[in-house]
Formats: C-alpha cells, sequence, structure tokens
C-alpha cells in the first residue's frame, strides 16, 4: 500500500470508527463501524493501523508496533474466525460477543476481547500525542481523581498492578469516572468484568507490547506510554458516552 | 528470614542457542530477582515472615502468594533446564510416561499442546497426584501444583518474558527448544 493510501485509508477508518461512536451514544450499539462491515463479510479482518508503524517512536518503537500490529492482533482476528466459523456464533457483531463473554466458548472471549481491544488501543494512541485532557474531560478527571496528577498515578498503579498480562482502562461505568484492570484480553464490555462500561482509555500491559524496548520496566513503559495518548480521541469518547 | 536468589545451575550462556544470555539475564537477573525482593518486602512483619516458601505458597493470596509462587517457580524451572538436557528420561520416568500417556511422543505432543494454547501468561507443569498418576498441569501467572497438593514433577514458563527476546510471538519454536535443554535427571529424581 502506498503512503497516500495508507493515509486515506487512516482518515475513512478514523472517520467511520467516530462517526459510529457519535450515531451509538447507547452503549448497546458501542461499536467499530469497520468491524461491522468486516462482519458483513462473514468474518472479521485486522483492521490497518491508523498510523505507520514507526509513527509512536521513540515511546513505542516501530518493530514493536509491526509485530503486534501483524502477528498478535493478526492472530487474534485469525483464531476469532475459527472459532466462530459454522457455529450459531457466526453473525453475532463483536460486541454481541464480548456482552455474552460468560456465554461464549472461551476462544470466543480471548480472541473477541484481543481483537477488540487492540482495535481500540490503536486508535486512543497518536503521534504527537500526550499532554492532558482540556474542556468536559479535564472537569470530569479533576472532580472524580483529584487532578491530572492524581489520575496518572492511579492509573499507573493498575497498569502496574495488574499481575500477569492484562490491560489497565478509564471507564465510564454508571455515568462515573473509574479506573480498572482486567486480566488477558478481557474488557469493560464484557459481563465477566468486574467494572462494567465503556472504555474511553485504556493501555495493553501484555509484556508482548513493552518487551523489546523495556524488557522488564513496564514503569518506563507506562511513563512514556502517555507521550502517545490521543486525547482528543478519549475526549470525543468521553462526550459521546457520559450520561 | 530473607529468601535469597538462587545461584543458577548452569552458566548465562550455557543454553544457547535455545535460549539467549540475554533472556538469561533478564529472566533470571531481573525478573527471579524482583520476585524474591518484592516477596522480602511483602512478608516483613506479617504472619509468613517465618515460614518456609511451600508454607507461603500454600498458606497465601494475592501479592504475596504471587511472588513467593514466581520465585519459586523459576528456581524450579532453572533446575529443569541443563546444556546437557533434551533426549530421553530415564528409564524409571519413562516407564511412568508411558505408562500415563501411552507413549514419550504422545506426552511430548500433550505438553506441547498445553504450552502452546495457555493463554496469556502462565506455566504448564508435570505433576504427580497423591495417587501415584502423572498429569499435565496449565496454570494462569503465577499457578503452582502444591496448592492443589501435586507434586511438580517438570515445568515451562510460558510468560511473554520467557521467549519474547529469542522467539518473539512464536511460542511453539520456544516450546519446541525446550526439548532440547530439558534436564530429564532432575525430573526424573523428583518422583
Amino acid at each position: 500500500m502506498d503512503r497516500r493510501k495508507f493515509f486515506s485509508n487512516l482518515l475513512s477508518l478514523s472517520g467511520i470508527f467516530w462517526l459510529s461512536l457519535s450515531k451509538n451514544i447507547n452503549a448497546k450499539s458501542y461499536m467499530f463501524n469497520n468491524l461491522k462491515e468486516n462482519y458483513m463479510s462473514g468474518k472479521f479482518e485486522l483492521p490497518p493501523l491508523p498510523y505507520p508503524y514507526d509513527a509512536l517512536e521513540p515511546y513505542i518503537d516501530k518493530w514493536t508496533m509491526e509485530l503486534h500490529h501483524t502477528k498478535h492482533h493478526q492472530a487474534y482476528v485469525n483464531n476469532l474466525n475459527k472459532a466462530i466459523e459454522g457455529t450459531e456464533l457466526s453473525g453475532k457483531t463483536l460486541e454481541e460477543l464480548l456482552r455474552n463473554a460468560s456465554n461464549v466458548p472461551v476462544a470466543v472471549r480471548n480472541n473477541g476481547g484481543g481483537h477488540w481491544n487492540h482495535t481500540f488501543f490503536w486508535n486512543i494512541m497518536k503521534p504527537n500525542g500526550g499532554g492532558a485532557p482540556t474542556g468536559e474531560l479535564s472537569d470530569a478527571i479533576n472532580s472524580t481523581f483529584g487532578s491530572f496528577e492524581n489520575f496518572k498515578k492511579v492509573f499507573f498503579d493498575a497498569a502496574i498492578g495488574r499481575f500477569g498480562s492484562g490491560w489497565a482502562w478509564l471507564v465510564i461505568s454508571n455515568g462515573k469516572l473509574v479506573v480498572s484492570s482486567t486480566p488477558n484480553q478481557d474488557n469493560p464490555l464484557m459481563d465477566v468484568a468486574d467494572v462494567k462500561g465503556i472504555p474511553i482509555l485504556g493501555v495493553d500491559v501484555w509484556e508482548h507490547a513493552y518487551y523489546l524496548k523495556y524488557q522488564n520496566r513496564r514503569n518506563e513503559y507506562i511513563e512514556n506510554w502517555w507521550n502517545v495518548v490521543n486525547w482528543d480521541a478519549v475526549a470525543k469518547l468521553f462526550l459521546e458516552n457520559k450520561k | 528470614m530473607a529468601f535469597e536468589l538462587p545461584s543458577l545451575p548452569f552458566p548465562k550462556n550455557g543454553l544457547v542457542p535455545f535460549m539467549s544470555e540475554e533472556t538469561i539475564e533478564y529472566h533470571y537477573g531481573k525478573h527471579h530477582q524482583a520476585y524474591v525482593n518484592n516477596l522480602n518486602n511483602l512478608i516483613v512483619g506479617t504472619e509468613f515472615e517465618n515460614l518456609s516458601l511451600e508454607d507461603i505458597i500454600v498458606k497465601s493470596q494475592g501479592p504475596i502468594f504471587n511472588n513467593a509462587a514466581q520465585t519459586y517457580n523459576h528456581t524450579f524451572f532453572w533446575n529443569c533446564l541443563s546444556p546437557n538436557g533434551g533426549g530421553l528420561p530415564p528409564l524409571n520416568l519413562l516407564v511412568e510416561i508411558e505408562k500415563n500417556f501411552g507413549s514419550f511422543e504422545q506426552f511430548r505432543q500433550d505438553f506441547t499442546n498445553a504450552a502452546v494454547s495457555l493463554f496469556g501468561s502462565g506455566w504448564v507443569w508435570l505433576v504427580e497426584t497423591p495417587n501415584g498418576r502423572l498429569e499435565i498441569l496449565p496454570a494462569s501467572n503465577a499457578g503452582n501444583p502444591i496448592t492443589l497438593g501435586k507434586k511438580p514433577l517438570l515445568t515451562l514458563d510460558v510468560w511473554e518474558h520467557a521467549y519474547y527476546i529469542d522467539y518473539r510471538n512464536a511460542r511453539p519454536k520456544f516450546v519446541e527448544a525446550f526439548w532440547s535443554i530439558v534436564n530429564w535427571n532432575f525430573v526424573s529424581n523428583n518422583l
């Protein structure tokens, strides 16, 4: 794919992505439109990364992004398709599968979660990100956590405290902002999550997300990751999903 | 009583080309060491302070369990590896494996499948049950068979940190390499 095509895909992907969220404030329809389209063809597909593999350097290196997207994320997509092929679940949206995580085969929960989480993760990061949220999201973070600095500390602790593989999240849960974490590829949309709601920010703390660059130093990875957070995307999710 | 990081039973470059010196530097020098340090910090002034590692594993939960079990699991794992490893187990163990799994090949395949398909971080164990049967036991995160009253014989670490430097996402290649460095003498002495 040439560079121009890549960026045009990127624009349409993010456009469709946010449009679908703005149309569907109701949690029931919270969904990536590009995944819906994939579903129409009977299979889930790996969405293109919304920026080049080296775009998050030096905080997340190109090699990590390439493996993470083309190997790990791709494997979740492939294994999800394999797990639902020819079953009554083929025909459900990804979101329906996740909301019923307790009732679907574990391969569907794990790989469906992996597909959703990574698609989400790519979209809440961007090159030249970082800084601090503004507007209503900033107000909500301050009133919930005392300050942005304190929110970062609570989120950092959740990310560091997740033992093994998993994710840390900022979630709208019952109309409130809550920091939580989930094991493996679970997420707050799932009926099995301790804190259920709409995720608006999340960080992957599987070792594959940071091992090539940071090895055992998950703390350094999280500290650097703040520099690539796409706060505009997070703010948009907040505005569209707050009660 | 503070726990200490035991010395490695082989040189850091002893498992090359199956496991790199760099992997050992991080896995043993950073990860294993951190579990030992965390455990020592966590048990100060608690009921666990003067217990054996095994007792802590059986009696604790949460962060103390995680760090105690990870301390134990890694020490056990290093003992399961050897620069002169691989091949077939000694006869006494081979007979038990054939009795329980049909053949050594079948056991190897079952253990490999368990290791490749364990989702997330964890360990795959070969254990002996109280009634003398051998079983393959996949365990998430810091899981350890002694909490189930089962005796560990062999283990394989499938946390990504165990193989990401050498094999990246290709866990099956790591598991394949593992069979070339298994210390079957250690495993058979655990029976």
